[in-house]
């Protein structure tokens, strides 16, 4: 209940449109001229002082990418991007290498202090007795510094920038780049293949259960720019890692385009939990800005019995357009996606989630809850399939959606393709709005309408909020609050 | 993967493409709504796997080429036939012949109601838009104009048959208006020759008036070659109620769309369909549900029986409009697959944009449960006759709705002779 009564004062102290992060810090960048050419990916790469192998491989990707058209199946609308008119790589300028947070732009470090999220890892530990958080953080294109680096490596842990990553690990980077997400893949990730600035990089070895989680932060700052960071994580066979990423973007009148690529590579017996709490600026209440969220993101069981579960919680993003998938390829191999995505004001949400078995007795577990209000639509679309080989495989979907408001949609369209007989899949998926004999149970209570909603909605998603670490579900159960402000009575 | 893909016609888009050239000044009706209709064809071609409605079904590739048109030919002697059904009218490769009606029905050859303006081509199909259907609008000559009186009772069974020597193509068209008031059983049949690859594509339009109820049952018996496109498009006034069964057993490749609008608050509608296939078989149910006004109730139930390397199709989707409050929609599709090459591939979906609504979608997919088989077989069954029961008591769900008992009990028969035609 304690967790209700503050949702819902959250939502009190905030007026209709007010993004928490909507706000730009003022720090010196060093920005790549705008428009994409040979040239851009060229110039990005020499500015990572990249190997020739890696200044192929992106320009293969371009020369790929210009061949393609941008998508047009997804249930969203705006209006057509114009790729030349943006900013492909942007840096905060800063001395090299920063060694620990107090070498940190003392800017950078307010910027992260009013975003009040990952970095304050003492403060959110006070008292719990749980890991430390190790954290990323990625401002626009670079990543800015990576916290408790030397207690990684002493259990072998790499955790670092992806561009440091090519640096010290290429041997690495050069075997898993690009094996999960293939550089043709789809428009948006040929694209961040071409030209992704940074991201994290994790590898954990044979046997290491990784004793903290790992974090990365993104945040869009400067005006026009993409992001394209690219995110990469091994686990070895019998290890064990717990990622969470958290997204957010101040506010602009414009759209900015955000097109991630996220690549996890499980081998035998190895676990990767990927958490992400996105609250990208969602744009205002006309629906003018806010982030379009066009992400790639896959797991590939490679390893027998490996594991790969995706946990997702969608506040933000003017528009979000991603299925973080798992490829099911090792025996016995699961993966799991637990979903929540709200939306709100004039969002569009086209999220879900591939689970394709191709092993013998692979299992995989799809939670989706989906939350619409304002005049948003909220979409869920998500493809279970079946090999022929993938005897025994397993699966269950379960999608429900809330709908508050009656100018706003939310939709169902799941892909469920057996192509073997002992494959046995299930799914089920419902839509309703708050029922009227809860609402009234609770309000009988003397909960007053707002809060009767909150704790409503917050029942609805427990199944999901239940997956996440601790702290960031404490995050997550706010930002609900905050996403769904204005959409009652 | 995202390029551009030129079309290039298929033999088959090129034959449509020059029978609608020579048919097009001898097609009954308006000839704009023909030539509308055509020309939409024109501009995507076949349907392909890139086309999100026959995503499952190729049809670009499963119809390279056009059979010729069928000719007339005599009825044959042996027809389905419905113990207690009482008026039968047959239908030869899309002809329909004369034969007693029940009080209250008029039937009349659809090229003299468009003649004379009685009525018009795809009025049933409210917003939906299908490639097959506008190419049956724009071809169909042959078919029937029913009407049902205002109050009336009446059974009809239309046998349509194929009977050719060699391939030929088939496109008939029903129209069929329900008066306010009325109440219809209609069953549809469909036969043809084994071994020849006949090509179906027939249309049923149904308009139920304020408070009109119909049963509809579907048999598709055809050949074991042939390609069996079939479409119902039904609207329902207010109060209106609307039961239609799709029994599949038949066709290489078939595919029943059903697209239903609701024009008036308060209709109910009950979608079902038993599918048993084998060998080689192909099956796709699609189904468009359009909830357009508030207050309509739906329920689908698909079951389909998966033998050998078979292939089944669901495709579902529920559209609940932004002033459609109170809707409430269930849908379910459950497979059972029985041979281990068998396949099947479920695509339930919402669309909804009022929030007062509840709908709700179950997908499943599975072989026989072992337990219930070594239950049976422990109380001394042999493993056929287990089977067998268990898949009767899976389909029949389906099928007991089914008010008309000679029909249900015909129906019924059918699942013990697939499971007798297992060659195990």
């Amino acid at each position: 209940m304690a967790a209700v009564k503050e949702t819902v004062e959250t939502v009190k102290t905030i007026d209709v449109d007010q993004y928490k992060y909507g706000f730009v810090t003022e720090i010196e960048t060093e920005l790549a001229p705008k428009g994409l050419s040979e040239d851009i990916v060229r110039f990005i790469s020499a500015k990572k002082g990249e190997p020739q192998w890696l200044l192929d491989w992106r320009l293969e990707a371009f020369r790929r990418w210009q061949t393609m058209t941008e998508p047009t199946w997804s249930r969203v609308h705006y209006p057509a991007i114009d790729f030349q008119d943006l900013h492909y790589y942007a840096a905060p300028k800063r001395t090299p290498g920063p060694k620990s947070l107090d070498e940190v732009d003392p800017e950078l470090l307010r910027t992260y202090e009013k975003l009040g999220i990952p970095l304050r890892e003492q403060e959110i530990l006070a008292g719990v007795e749980i890991s430390k958080v190790a954290v990323d953080a990625v401002f626009d294109s670079v990543s800015v510094v990576t916290t408790f680096k030397a207690e990684l490596a002493k259990v072998g842990v790499i955790f670092c920038a992806i561009s440091e990553a090519v640096r010290e690990h290429p041997d690495l980077v050069r075997k898993y780049l690009g094996t999960v997400v293939p550089t043709s893949d789809n428009f948006y990730a040929t694209l961040n293949s071409a030209v992704f600035s940074d991201g994290s990089f994790v590898y954990i070895p044979p046997g290491v259960k990784c004793p903290m989680e790992l974090s990365t932060y993104f945040r869009i700052n400067e005006q026009k720019t993409g992001q394209f960071e690219r995110t990469l994580i091994i686990a070895d066979k019998g290890a064990y890692v717990s990622y969470l990423e958290g997204c957010t973007a101040p506010k602009r009148d414009e759209n900015q385009l955000h097109a991630a690529v996220v690549e996890l590579v499980a081998l035998d017996d190895a676990e990767i939990k990927y958490s992400t709490v996105q609250n990208w600026y969602p744009g205002d209440s006309e629906g003018k800005g806010g982030i379009y969220n066009f992400v790639t993101k896959r797991g590939d069981c490679r390893g027998a019995r490996s594991k790969i579960s995706w946990t997702q919680v969608e506040t933000g993003s003017a528009i979000t357009w991603k299925y973080p998938s798992c490829i099911l390829r090792g025996e016995g191999s699961s993966g799991e996606f637990y979903s929540i995505a709200i939306s709100n004001g004039h969002q569009q949400v086209d999220s879900g989630t591939k689970m394709i078995h191709l092993g013998k007795n692979t299992t995989s577990k799809i939670l989706a809850k989906g939350i619409a209000a304002g005049r948003s639509d909220n979409t869920y679309r998500g493809q279970v399939s079946a090999h022929r080989k993938a005897t025994g495989a397993r699966n269950f979907t379960n999608c429900d959606s809330l709908l508050i408001g009656d100018k706003c949609g939310a939709h169902t369209i799941p892909y469920i393709e057996a192509k073997n007989a002992s494959a046995v899949f299930e799914h089920e998926a419902t839509t309703s709005k708050i029922a009227e004999d809860q609402l009234f149970y609770c309000m009988q209570r003397g909960l007053d309408e707002e809060e009767a909603v909150a704790l409503i909605v917050n029942g609805f998603v427990k199944d999901v909020l239940q997956q996440l670490p601790m702290e960031f579900a404490v995050e997550a159960q706010k930002l609900i609050a905050i996403s769904l402000e204005g959409s009652v009575g | 993967m995202n390029a551009t893909i030129l079309p290039i016609r298929t033999p088959a888009e090129t034959a449509l493409a020059e029978r609608f050239a020579t048919e097009r000044a001898r097609l009954p009706g308006a000839a704009a709504v023909r030539a509308a209709a055509f020309a939409r064809f024109e501009k995507t071609g076949l349907p392909s796997r890139r086309v999100e409605s026959w995503h499952y079904t190729d049809l670009r590739s499963l119809m390279r080429e056009l059979a010729p048109a069928a000719g007339e030919a005599a009825v044959p002697a042996a027809l389905p036939e419905f113990e207690g059904l009482g008026h039968r009218l047959v239908l030869v490769n899309g002809r329909a012949g004369a034969g007693p009606l029940p009080a209250g029905v008029t039937v009349e050859p659809l090229a003299t109601a468009l003649a004379a303006g009685r009525v018009a081509l795809g009025a049933a199909m409210g917003a939906a838009e299908d490639t097959i259907v506008d190419l049956n609008t724009a071809l169909a000559r042959e078919g029937l104009a029913i009407r049902i009186a205002r109050g009336a009772e009446a059974a009809l069974h239309l046998a349509f048959v194929t009977v050719a020597e060699t391939a030929v193509s088939v496109a008939s068209r029903i129209v069929v208006e329900v008066e306010p008031g009325a109440a219809l059983t209609l069953v549809e049949t469909h036969t043809g020759p084994d071994g020849l690859a006949c090509q179906q594509n027939i249309v049923v339009e149904l308009a139920l008036g304020a408070g009109a109820r119909v049963e509809h049952v579907r048999v598709n018996e055809s050949g074991d070659a042939a390609l069996a496109l079939s479409t119902l498009a039904a609207t329902l006034a207010a109060g209106s109620a609307l039961a239609s069964l799709n029994v599949s057993t038949g066709g290489a490749v078939s595919r029943h769309q059903v697209f239903v609008t609701y024009a008036g608050e308060g209709a109910t509608l009950s979608l079902r369909g038993a599918t048993m296939i084998k060998g080689r078989q192909h099956c796709d149910n699609t189904l468009v549900v359009d909830h357009a006004v508030p207050h309509g109730e739906s329920r689908e139930l698909f079951r389909t029986v998966i033998d050998d390397e078979a292939q089944g199709v669901f495709q579902g989707k529920i559209i609940v409009r932004p002033d459609a409050q109170k809707t409430d929609g269930q849908m379910a599709s459950n497979a059972l697959l029985l041979g281990d090459e068998a396949g099947m591939a479920n695509k339930p979906e919402l669309e909804i944009f009022a929030d007062d609504v509840v709908c709700a979608h179950g997908a499943t997919c599975g072989a026989l449960d072992e337990n219930q088989l070594f239950y049976l077989m422990a109380r001394g069954l042999p493993k056929p006759e287990a089977e067998a029961l268990l898949v009767e008591a899976f389909v029949a769900e389906a099928l007991d709705q089914v008010r008309h008992e000679g029909i249900r009990a015909a129906l019924t028969a059918k699942i013990g002779a697939f499971m007798r035609g297992r060659a195990r």
